[in-house]
């Protein structure tokens, strides 16, 4: 259907911190936006943002992040990160940017397939009824590198 | 830019959004929907109007609009305008293209 060159985005995630989220989840959707298909595959600490009972939970890094502006040590105080994350959320919200687990089934209706990683699944000793029921499948690499294998297909890494 | 359609000399801009709503009528909103294989029906005009509502109240379009909008749902959105459903939407609606990035 679409008429791009790219035909195709594939997002692996593998962070569960808010911008990185974030930025999966508007890169797939804006892609579904222009008529281009979009996956992502969950990873490692990436499966928090597909877990039903962490999803709504997660937060800015406020330590090791040079773009928050304020000295490392100071973002390791306590409350450093709910304060962050909350100030955040509310900026969110005034582009009508939706939480988490409603742009997840944004996303899922726009037709972005989600997948969560075995070997993840395996290593957090998840199940599938942990995981939201948007997620299509628990799948290994080899078979998230059979969906890249066609034509104008992009991999990103976030 | 000019496009004519139907006889009509539509002012676009270079991506083939009308820039003078006043020139939108039904007719060419349905010449524009062939263009991308699209059949209006009833619901794709309902799905119109409320664009065009929202964009005449100065409201943003998004597709988390969408989802609250009561008219639509995403998958139907998606379903009705296929190859990127805001984009196709206010093409046919002869509103300007939407800005947001969700």
């Amino acid at each position: 259907m679409a008429k791009t060159k790219v035909r195709k985005m594939l997002f692996i995630l593998s962070k569960a911190t808010i911008e990185n989220v974030y930025a999966a989840f508007i890169m797939a959707n804006g892609a579904r936006m222009e008529g281009i298909e979009s996956e992502i595959f969950f990873t490692f600490f990436g499966l928090e943002a597909i877990q039903k009972k962490k999803l709504e939970h997660l937060r800015v890094a406020t330590v090791g992040n040079p773009a928050m502006h304020i000295p490392t040590m100071l973002g390791g105080l306590p409350g450093m990160e709910a304060l962050a994350t909350k100030m955040m959320k509310k900026e969110m919200e005034k582009l009508d940017m939706p939480p988490v687990g409603e742009f997840l089934e944004i996303l899922s209706d726009s037709g972005c397939r989600l997948w969560a990683c075995k070997l993840a699944v395996d290593m957090f000793h998840l199940k599938k009824e942990d995981l939201i029921d948007e997620v299509e499948d628990i799948i290994t690499i080899g078979d998230f590198y059979a969906r890249a294998d066609q034509d104008n297909t992009h991999l990103l890494f976030i | 830019m000019i496009k004519t359609i139907k006889q009509v000399e539509l002012k676009v801009n270079n991506e083939g959004y009308l820039t003078d709503f006043s020139q939108w009528t039904k007719e060419i909103g349905a010449e524009i929907a062939k263009e991308h294989e699209i059949e209006m029906t009833d619901k794709h005009w309902e799905v119109i109007n409320w664009i065009q509502e929202k964009v005449a109240a100065n409201e943003p379009l998004s597709i988390r609009g969408i989802k609250k909008s009561g008219v639509i749902d995403i998958k139907q959105f998606y379903a009705l305008f296929p190859g990127g459903p805001l984009k196709v939407s206010t093409k046919i609606a002869g509103v300007p293209k939407p800005k947001s990035c969700i």
